[in-house]
């Protein structure tokens, strides 16, 4: 076997990666791809080892919930072979490797800057002359827009190449947001620090963050996190799911102006970050979840109150669907608006709910179970449109389904453990992957140890990652004016992609 | 001169109500009804920047556009009333000085230069093209039934006492209110309220004005709204007394600002290619109105 398999969450010496050159290296990935629409790349990086680049693959197997990981090393001026020739799933992973390491790539389709690193290896390049992709034509018109979003929420460049209305091809260009926190993970000693940076990742996503970061960092220090820990963490991811989803439920019908639905789905995620407030001290949730301790423990009194909450939640969550999901004008706005196929979904590896728009099934709560999510039995919500309209409804139905699982778990609420673990050392010369199913999808952190039990390398994907080019395939074909509308149905982060 | 008075006092109140009626309905107290004249008369205090890429054409567009919508303010009638200016065939007058003011304020956006801009121009010249055969087909028919060609003597001469002819106006209510909300870019042809440029008509086109010119481009928006709730009043009232006519004009403006907030709260906008055929409708609407006239002259067999 020139690969070793490992589990989610499971730490290895680095040096039981099996090594290989670099042809059988791209065969045997690509291979694992081929066919098989189980697996999925979750993350492939290079990291400085010595003079030269190692690169590491790691491949999930969503039906054995087992990681394929091998790696390679080459050098930083060679000409390679590109993953991405072979399988678009590698697309923005290789692009990602040229942009740090100046790793030459013959045959890549696109070899574009990702987000202008701040330690990228050519900083001739500057993010005020990106490539843009132009097409020479009178009928044609460009719309460019950004980088200050309209709505001022994050900055990001898009450039739609459109025929009237009709858009026919959309450029994304992002790495306004770059803050360098893999760097800076290393960087920053105290791990309470490095906690803070993983809470900074992505604003909205803090929970799903903080907690994968928790797992590599408690599975590094060869602990098990204790079951009372999990079980917040669980609760508060799903609280974190249905905060969300609601929230942008309320947002997409603010885009196609249906203004009942805006408002009121807008004030029913006010009652769940103000539980998590009355949880945490945090709204957003920053704060909750620490590596190795129970912060913030699930007493029986809080669990008292959310059931309360979730009580009057429920029907005007409900009632409030009903009436949407039976409007004509909103229906007329959501169907067929937006489409991506399961092809391309399949081929570009989208994960979370961008793969389960369009059939694919790509759930680590099911596929890679981690905390309590094991024993909940989870099966993912699929839809087959790939439009606008699944994805609205899959938040629609993952509301209905987190609030179910939290009514299950606040049941009966765990006693506190009280003796929690004591956090030593880091083992040395060690990898770990973590996975967590945030309410965008799958988040991805990779830690490698050095000699001396110090990081020698953190590693953060973002669903985002994969996910911003299910939107920009999406945009094809449709009127330019839907384009806020597929844009919110997506809902992206710009700051999980810039890192 | 009398129309000229109860426009200008419906124009204060029209856009209030609409903004409060939305405000309830989505459970929210509201801005005051008088909130928009606040806002106008703030910007009116306001100094203009312009952008250095724009010529004269977009200093004086928004000048031309305000004076546009006053002037056929003056020929609006109010029953028995006489507008200030009345002539033979004055709602040719009417259509084509507010298609002169949106001619100045369509190149006028074009001029800044700006992709959004030259999109929203495009949506604007389109749906005021497609919405202009309604309007016409509107008139005609009434100048057809009457006899008249001005809107004093049209409106004058229209006698509500016949079932056909109740249809009539309701119909033509539909459609003068209908021409309103595309005129004014309103729902469901388009969002006032959003903030995402790629989906607006109206609202893109003035992203460039500021100040004073912004104001007088809300002031006549306001003042567009209560005309054509104006023209609508005059479809019902006929030879009315004044002690009937003129509470009636208030109720029928404020009916239709609440009618245009609970269309804004209670449905999403359309999609942008189903608005080409939903103006349309509006003419097929008016095309019965047409067959109507015929059939009340008796020029059917």
């Amino acid at each position: 076997m020139n690969y070793t398999t490992i589990v989610n969450n499971q730490t290895i010496p680095v040096s039981a990666i099996p090594e290989m050159g670099y042809e059988e290296f791209i065969d045997l990935n690509t291979g694992f791809l081929t066919d098989s629409p189980e697996k999925h790349c979750v993350n492939y990086f290079g990291y400085p080892f010595g003079s030269r680049v190692k690169l590491i693959c790691c491949i999930a197997d969503d039906s054995t919930h087992q990681i394929q990981v091998s790696s390679c090393t080459v050098k930083s001026d060679d000409q390679l072979d590109s993953f991405t020739a072979r399988n678009f799933n590698f697309e923005k992973f290789e692009r990602e490797i040229h942009e740090n390491f100046g790793v030459a790539y013959k045959n890549h389709p696109w070899l574009k800057p990702v987000r202008y690193a701040k330690n990228r290896f050519d900083k001739s390049q500057t993010i005020a002359n990106y490539p843009f992709f132009a097409i020479e034509s009178d009928e044609l018109h460009e719309v460019g827009v950004g980088p200050i979003h309209a709505g001022i929420i994050e900055p990001g460049h898009f450039r739609f190449i459109c025929n009237g209305e009709q858009i026919l091809h959309l450029e994304i260009q992002l790495g306004y947001q770059h803050r360098g926190i893999e760097q800076q993970f290393l960087e920053k000693k105290k791990l309470l620090q490095r906690t803070t940076l993983a809470e900074s990742i992505a604003g909205d996503t803090v929970v799903g963050h903080t907690t994968a970061f928790s797992h590599v960092w408690e599975s590094l220090c060869g602990i098990k996190a204790s079951h009372d820990m999990e079980y917040a963490r669980t609760i508060a991811l799903e609280l974190e799911r249905m905060a969300v989803h609601t929230g942008d439920l309320s947002a997409v019908c603010t885009d196609i102006a249906y203004q009942l639905g805006s408002s009121v789905f807008g004030r029913l995620r006010t009652p769940i970050i103000n539980f998590m407030q009355e949880w945490g001290g945090n709204r957003l949730s920053k704060g909750l979840i620490r590596p190795g301790r129970n912060q913030f423990p699930f007493t029986p009194e809080l669990a008292h109150r959310l059931a309360e909450i979730l009580d009057i939640y429920e029907p005007d969550f409900l009632e409030m669907n009903e009436q949407l999901f039976q409007l004509p004008s909103a229906l007329s706005r959501f169907e067929r608006t937006g489409v991506v196929s399961y092809e391309d979904v399949l081929s570009i590896g989208t994960v979370g709910m961008a793969a389960r728009m369009s059939g694919l099934n790509r759930d680590v709560r099911s596929s890679h179970p981690f905390s309590l999510y094991s024993e909940l039995n989870h099966e993912p919500i699929i839809k087959h449109h790939g439009d606008v309209y699944s994805r609205v409804q899959i938040r629609r139905q993952e509301v209905r389904q987190s609030m179910q699982y939290i009514r299950n778990l606040i049941a009966n609420v765990p006693e506190i453990s009280g003796n929690e673990p004591v956090l030593g050392s880091l083992n040395p010369n060690s990898f770990t992957l973590s996975l967590v199913e945030g309410w965008r999808g799958e988040i991805c952190h990779c830690a490698i140890t050095d000699g001396q039990g110090e990081l020698a390398l953190y590693k953060v994907k973002d669903p985002s990652f994969h996910n911003w080019l299910a939107l920009a395939l999406a945009v094809r074909n449709n009127e330019i004016s839907d384009f806020p509308i597929c844009n919110k149905s997506f809902n992206l982060s710009y700051a999980g992609h810039d890192l | 001169m009398l129309s000229l008075i109860l426009i200008l006092i419906a124009a204060v109140f029209f856009t209030g109500v609409i903004i409060r009626v939305k405000s309830m309905s989505s459970g929210r107290k509201g801005p005051g009804i008088l909130q928009p004249v606040f806002d106008v008369v703030r910007l009116f205090k306001k100094g203009v920047v312009y952008s250095e890429t724009t010529s004269f054409i977009f200093q004086i567009a928004p000048t031309i556009y305000f004076s546009s919508v006053v002037m056929v303010m003056l020929v609006v009638p109010f029953g028995q009333s006489k507008g200030v200016l009345s002539f033979d065939g004055d709602f040719i007058f009417f259509a084509y000085i507010l298609a002169l003011g949106k001619f100045f304020s369509i190149i006028s956006a074009m001029d800044t230069g700006s992709s959004f801009e030259g999109m929203g121009a495009s949506r604007e010249a389109l749906y005021s093209m497609f919405a202009e055969p309604a309007f016409f087909i509107l008139m005609g028919s009434l100048a057809l039934l009457t006899g008249h060609t001005s809107f004093h003597e049209m409106f004058a001469a229209l006698h509500i006492g016949s079932y056909i002819s109740y249809a009539l106006a309701i119909l033509g209510t539909f459609v003068l209110m209908m021409v309103a909300m595309i005129e004014n870019s309103r729902m469901p042809i388009d969002d006032p309220k959003t903030h995402l440029e790629l989906t607006m008509v109206h609202e893109v086109m003035i992203l460039d004005n500021s100040g004073f010119d912004l104001g007088l481009i809300l002031t006549a928006g306001y003042l567009k709204f209560a005309i054509y709730g104006a023209l609508v009043v005059n479809l019902f009232i006929g030879m009315f007394p004044y002690h009937y006519s003129i509470p009636m004009f208030f109720v029928i403006q404020f009916v239709l600002a609440s009618g245009v907030g609970l269309i804004e709260s209670f449905m999403a906008r359309f999609r942008m290619s189903h608005n080409a055929q939903f103006i349309f409708v509006l003419t097929s609407v008016s095309l019965l109105i047409f067959f109507g006239a015929l059939l009340i002259l008796g020029k059917f067999v």
